[in-house]
């Protein structure tokens, strides 16, 4: 049914892989040059408005996810299935093939071959070819072919499933991102200082997605190198179930953290015209954070009688490097002293001592993101390498040796081919049969 | 001696080997092989110190970082692959001339890395999300599969001379294209260059989509840079398949390496300019 089927024979041929990719690779230039996921709004002052109706009915705004895109991804992975149905089984006989049932005709035709006497009879030249082959890794089988013995032994019989590795492999990398669009997520999240969140939202249709668990971000710094260049940015986060406490990590861009398969980025951050001071009392060692707005003062709650205000500041762009801060705990005069961002200061009151820390106010911008099939694009991405490096690199190598008796001497025949890199296994085979053949015939 | 002198001379001294190439080729002056590919040795030696030179200097200014990180470093890294294939294709394969097309290639990155406008050739620390061994592994593969397409362009403009030259039945072994190797050969090696890019192109997209899922949760999101290689990968695969499948050879591949080899330059600089997307770092 298979070679004579019309429809089969269509899908599995190599001309329309020559198509498809020829399409793929020529439409996707497309999306690199009109914009993507802008709105409609912005296709007609941009261009016009009959080229962005245009633009809408052939879904270009989303071109990699339009009907025709993925519908091309589809005739390729059909493609890829067919033709491996159709090939496959051919390869895979020729893998398990019985090579010392082949004819001894084709032995004696064959291109790459060698032939000498031997002084000694059949079964001693036999044994020792076999034994000089064992040295050299060959696998010997042998069989007697009518008066004769024929020998047989191959190597990397199962490098022609390279091709078929890698055909595969793209399918493998396709169902990991179906797996990963179905039942995957992604989103973000802009989380202040101090500020817990227990849902994200999605970029394509920003809903809300709870995640069953809070993440809390204590702290978020900005690094800079001499120059002024950032040169990191880190986000100390919490994780909490059920209320309980489960974890911290610190994030940066490059090393996220991950609970449950939910995994959150450092992406980016939002500076507030606000402060964020902690005091600690050294005495009792209570301590309270608090948000204040510029040029406020607040009551502290926990610590009693303690008012605390941000009166003055210095910025570097964006960034507030020194603030001043006013302290008041009823006790006297209130205290006001400069605080580097990031640093702690101690303030002697009449009898009590405590620790002022402060810096600018930020929230941490996440990315969150859920792909459990990731690790089956991975799996495809591996094969592809290992099977483009076998379909390269390795091939089928086989050699027969016919061993025959004629006018009281022994006569050998040495012949052998590889499905790939024929020069490279002429070579081989040359230097082999100068290690078999007897001295004098060198 | 700093890197950046050494790198200087290298431009020059690349120059001086394409001159000696063109030398040896125009007149024949066969002679001159050896001393091209001693030279052409020497050359790739000072800008082998001159990049260990400049990776040293990176971790004396307090960030070390290798140097792949920028447009100059990367386009110098692309000139010093080039030189190391094409002296591993003319170790291997036993034939010298191959320089005669390979050599200016590298000369012509050096060339722009050096006094292109709008490159900046000092040494900056990096910003935060190109701290990443995975990038580091993407560009590195990367563009060992692009000095491959390279070599692969010089080969296939190479075998279209020598193939008109043979068509107009001039070649005789005293002409001017009578040196190059047989158009068997020129053919077989260029298929082979291409095969070798193509599975470093390979591992270089795949490492890249690895280093971005970690950086942001996303392992392809179809920017320009992203698109423009796949388009590229597209577009070998096609050319093996070709090959393998329906036996083209000769002319056509020597075309198809050639244009494959605009794609790539597109993939690698045209984006970077004419298109914009998360890969911009590479225009500063
Ligand atoms: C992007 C997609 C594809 C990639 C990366 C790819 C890769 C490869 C590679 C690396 C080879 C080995 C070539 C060589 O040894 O020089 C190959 C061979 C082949 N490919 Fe593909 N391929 C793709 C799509 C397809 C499709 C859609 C078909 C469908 C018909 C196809 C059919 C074949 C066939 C028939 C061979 C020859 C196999 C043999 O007889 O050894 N390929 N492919």
């Amino acid at each position: 049914m298979k070679k004579n089927n019309p429809v089969f024979a269509f899908f599995a041929s190599v001309k329309l892989a020559l198509l498809i990719l020829f399409l793929l690779a020529t439409t996707s230039i497309i999306g690199t040059i009109i914009p993507q996921k802008e709105s409609y709004q912005w296709y007609v002052q941009n261009y016009n408005e009959s080229t962005a109706n245009l633009f809408q009915v052939l879904s270009i705004p989303d071109m990699y996810n339009s009907w025709w895109f993925l519908g091309l991804l589809g005739l390729l992975s059909i493609n890829l299935i067919v033709c491996s149905i159709d090939r496959f089984p051919g390869v895979w006989k020729q893998i398990t093939a019985d090579n010392l049932s082949t004819k001894i005709s084709r032995i004696r035709k064959m291109r790459l071959s060698r032939n000498w006497d031997s002084a000694e009879d059949k079964t001693i030249t036999t044994s020792v070819l076999k034994q000089k082959l064992g040295q050299k890794g060959w696998q010997v089988e042998e069989r007697e072919r009518d008066d004769d013995t024929l020998l047989f032994a191959q190597k990397g019989a199962l490098t022609r499933t390279g091709v078929y590795i890698v055909h595969a492999s793209i399918l493998v990398i396709f169902l990991g991102a179906i797996v990963g669009e179905i039942t995957g997520f992604k989103g973000s999240v802009m989380l202040p200082e101090t500020k817990a969140t227990d849902s994200i939202f999605t970029f394509d249709t920003r809903e809300s997605i709870h995640l069953g668990f809070e993440v809390l971000c204590n702290r978020f710094d900005i690094e800079f190198y001499d120059s002024g260049m950032p040169k990191a940015y880190k986000s100390h986060l919490s994780v909490f179930e059920n209320g309980k406490h489960i974890l911290d990590k610190e994030i940066v861009v490059n090393d996220p953290l991950t609970y449950k398969g939910i995994t959150f980025y450092q992406s980016s951050y939002q500076a507030y015209e606000q402060f964020l001071l902690t005091v600690t009392d050294l005495e009792s060692k209570k301590t309270e954070t608090v948000i204040l707005p510029f040029q406020q003062q607040q009551t502290l709650t926990d610590l009693e009688g303690v008012r605390i205000g941000i009166v003055n500041a210095e910025a570097m762009g964006q960034t507030i490097t020194n603030m001043k801060v006013w302290f008041d705990d009823g006790e006297g005069a209130a205290s006001t002293f400069w605080l580097n961002a990031g640093n702690q200061a101690t303030v002697e009151r009449s009898g009590k001592k405590y620790s002022v820390a402060g810096k600018q106010m930020y929230a941490t911008g996440l990315q969150v993101a859920k792909d459990p099939g990731v690790w089956i694009v991975y799996i495809g991405c591996g094969m592809m390498i290992l099977g483009l490096f076998i379909a390269f690199f390795m091939s089928h190598r086989r050699i027969w040796i016919l061993i025959g008796r004629q006018n009281e001497t022994t006569t050998v025949i040495l012949t052998g081919s590889a499905n790939k890199n024929k020069n490279g296994f002429e070579e081989t085979f040359y230097t082999l049969a100068d290690t078999l053949a007897p001295d004098e015939e060198k | 001696m700093d890197s950046s002198q050494l790198l200087g001379i290298t431009t020059f001294t690349y120059l001086f080997s394409t001159i000696l190439y063109a030398v040896i080729f125009i007149f024949k002056a066969k002679k001159l092989g050896p001393a091209a590919t001693i030279f052409t040795i020497v050359a790739f030696l000072v800008q082998t110190v001159g990049l260990l030179l400049r990776w040293k200097e990176s971790y004396d200014m307090g960030f070390g970082h290798a140097p792949l990180t920028n447009m100059y470093e990367s386009v110098v890294f692309f000139a010093w692959t080039i030189i190391f294939l094409y002296l591993l294709i003319e170790w291997k394969f036993k034939t010298r001339v191959i320089g005669a097309f390979a050599v200016p290639f590298a000369f012509l990155a050096m060339a722009y890395g050096s006094f292109a406008g709008g490159i900046t050739r000092e040494i900056n620390p990096l910003v935060p999300a190109l701290q990443s061994n995975w990038l580091l592994a993407h560009v590195v593969t990367c563009f060992i599969g692009y000095a491959a397409f390279a070599v692969a362009a010089g080969l296939g403009i190479m075998y279209l001379m020598k193939n008109m030259s043979e068509s107009r039945q001039t070649t005789n072994d005293d002409t001017l294209l009578g040196t190059l190797p047989p158009l068997k050969i020129i053919d077989d090696i260029t298929h082979k260059t291409m095969v070798f890019g193509f599975l470093w192109l390979s591992v270089g997209i795949i490492t890249g989509a690895i280093w971005a899922n970690s950086a942001w949760g996303t392992y392809w999101s179809w920017d320009p840079k992203e698109t423009w290689s796949l388009i590229t990968w597209f577009f070998y695969a096609i050319t093996l398949h070709a090959r393998y499948t329906r036996g083209w050879s000769g002319v056509r591949i020597a075309w198809l390496a050639i244009f494959g080899f605009v794609c790539v330059v597109f993939t690698y600089y045209g984006v970077n300019f004419l298109l914009a997307g998360l890969h911009s770092y590479g225009s500063s």
